[in-house]
């Protein structure tokens, strides 16, 4: 299967703490992957790395069969590949429709996703908005389509950061916590359209996550974390079974 | 020991949007109430209310017998009621050590500075971070501060709005373990709104499931769990 991100020796310290040491790992298309990790292991500094959030001391990344190393967020974004935060990011003032909107306007990898994805996953509808009710729809939003995101529940806001990812068109999604605070059932049901996306029109993703309970049925691939490193990465059922992945991260 | 919350008809929410409905539910001295519903339900709303921060347009919140509602916030503080919001809590540009004595400003200086103490005893991994600035740590790190923070209070109610969000899944057991302790040790009574529902519903005693702001069951937690119905349609237990 052919990759399309590849990380060699990232490192980034912080003053004296070392967030990422050297980490080196490749994900292959197409495939659903999960990222866990103990509480600052260093998942949320990866991933602000490779989107150019931060810049690291050493390493280099590539994307789709280009080095993406030092580039600007905006460059990384259109180029296909879209993050998600831990703390939701949503411009407060926009409903949530509008938010869901302008993360379609700044439409990534224009020649890649948009024929696909609308033939096979929305049918025949044309029009932006029609895609974006559908997903607010997905996200049991649809009601709450014209108020400001400022004034969403704590899960709510979690909703419109996926939301926005989906609509982004990217070839690739890094989720920072997506179940986090959103209703078990309802993030079952996220979770088998990002299966369908994937499925459907090859979206790969990289989740971060820590509600195994609900999202490993979904997952294809596990990578672990600890200390700045990755420590093991496989098969779900191997990389949990990991005595390193038990005893930091599991617990008994 | 702790004491009894009674919310009675209360309907509230934010300006002229209404969120709950004539709720009326209570939460028992030195017990664990489980706070549960889709997104959006009112849960925190919930909280909010009896803490004073939202508009309430009917009914009142009762705290051992005495009304509360219409008290401002830092008075509620005051009689002993703790709230751990669910957005983030700290304050960005402090230290994990001037958050934590922020926190304990209530008490006096040298009830504080051992509350503080005690907070980095039970949160090792913030003891090492202590003169790091709070916008500066990891999500799960931040979550543990925020904790640490309303314990500093040493409240007799605890309300946590969605605890172990983000931790993983070790330590989101040990917090949970940590909670179970307070009311065992201290007899504290506890509110925890939660989205982790199976887990939270086996510790609990008592627990309230919120549909829409009102409150569609009050009762048994292990009941809740059980409930065939319930459980399925709005907490994704018992599916596959
Ligand atoms: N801006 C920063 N300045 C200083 N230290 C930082 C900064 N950002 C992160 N760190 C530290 O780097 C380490 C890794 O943090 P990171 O946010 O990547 O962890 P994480 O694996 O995402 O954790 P969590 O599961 O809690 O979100 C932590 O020890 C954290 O405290
Ligand atoms: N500050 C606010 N201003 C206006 N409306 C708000 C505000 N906070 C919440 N709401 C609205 O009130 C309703 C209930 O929100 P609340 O935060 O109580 O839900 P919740 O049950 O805690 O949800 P979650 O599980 O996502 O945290 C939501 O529809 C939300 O849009
Ligand atoms: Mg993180
Ligand atoms: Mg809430």
């Amino acid at each position: 299967m052919e990759e399309i991100l590849r990380v060699e020796d990232l490192t980034k310290s912080f003053g004296g703490i070392v967030a990422l040491d050297g980490v080196d790992f490749s994900v292959k298309k197409g495939l659903m992957n999960i990222l866990i990790g103990p509480n600052g292991s260093g998942k949320t500094t990866l991933v602000n790395c490779i989107t150019g959030f931060y810049q690291q001391d050493r390493g280099r990344v590539w994307f789709d069969e280009k080095e993406i190393t030092g580039l600007a967020p905006y460059k990384v974004y259109s180029l296909g590949l879209v993050r998600t935060f831990q703390l939701p990011q949503p411009f407060q003032k926009l409903t949530v429709l509008e938010n869901l909107l302008t993360a379609y306007g700044e439409n990534p990898g224009e020649s890649f996703i948009r024929a696909p994805f609308k033939r096979s996953w929305l049918g025949h509808e044309e029009k932006a908005t029609e895609m974006a009710f559908k997903v607010l729809e997905l996200l049991d939003l649809d009601r709450l389509w014209n108020s400001p995101a400022s004034q969403l529940s704590g899960g709510q806001m979690k909703l419109v950061e996926a939301g926005r990812a989906i609509m982004s068109g990217a070839k690739m999604i890094l989720m920072d916590e997506p179940a986090a605070g959103i209703n078990p059932k309802l993030a079952q049901e996220v979770f088998a359209h990002f299966r369908e996306m994937k499925e459907k029109v090859g979206v790969t993703f990289l989740i971060i996550e820590h509600r195994l309970d609900l999202v490993l049925k979904y997952v294809d691939y596990a990578f672990a974390m600890a200390r700045g490193e990755i420590v093991a990465e496989g098969n779900p059922e191997k990389v949990l079974g990991d005595p390193v992945v038990v005893e930091s991260y599991l617990g008994g | 020991m702790g004491k009894t919350i009674k919310v009675d008809k209360v309907s509230a929410g934010y300006r002229k949007l209404h969120v709950l409905f004539d709720a009326s539910c209570s939460m028992n001295d030195g017990e664990i109430t489980v706070l549960v519903g889709p997104n959006g339900s009112g849960k925190s709303t919930l909280l909010k209310t009896i803490m004073g921060i939202t508009d309430l347009y009917s009914g009142g919140v009762f705290y051992d017998g005495t009304k509360i509602n219409g008290l401002p916030t830092h008075e509620i503080t005051k009689l002993g009621i703790a709230y751990l919001p669910q957005v983030n809590s700290t304050f960005s540009n402090l230290t994990v050590r001037e958050n934590l004595v922020m926190a304990g400003y209530v008490l006096g200086k040298e009830e504080a500075d051992e509350r503080v103490r005690k907070a980095l005893e039970d949160f090792p991994v913030l003891k090492g971070y202590a003169s790091r600035k709070a916008a500066t740590l990891s999500g799960g790190e931040r979550q543990m501060l925020a904790m640490a923070m309303a314990l500093t209070r040493k409240p007799k109610v605890m309300l946590f709005d969605e605890p172990t969000a983000s931790l993983s899944p070790k330590v989101a057991l040990e917090v949970l373990g940590e909670i179970r302790a307070l009311k065992e040790e201290r007899g504290m009574t506890i509110v925890l709104a939660e989205q982790n529902a199976r887990r939270a519903l086996e510790m609990g005693d008592r627990a309230i499931l919120l549909v829409g702001g009102k409150v569609a069951y009050e009762g048994s937690s292990k009941e809740l769990l059980e409930h065939k119905e319930l459980g399925r349609v709005y907490l994704g237990i018992g599916q596959g």
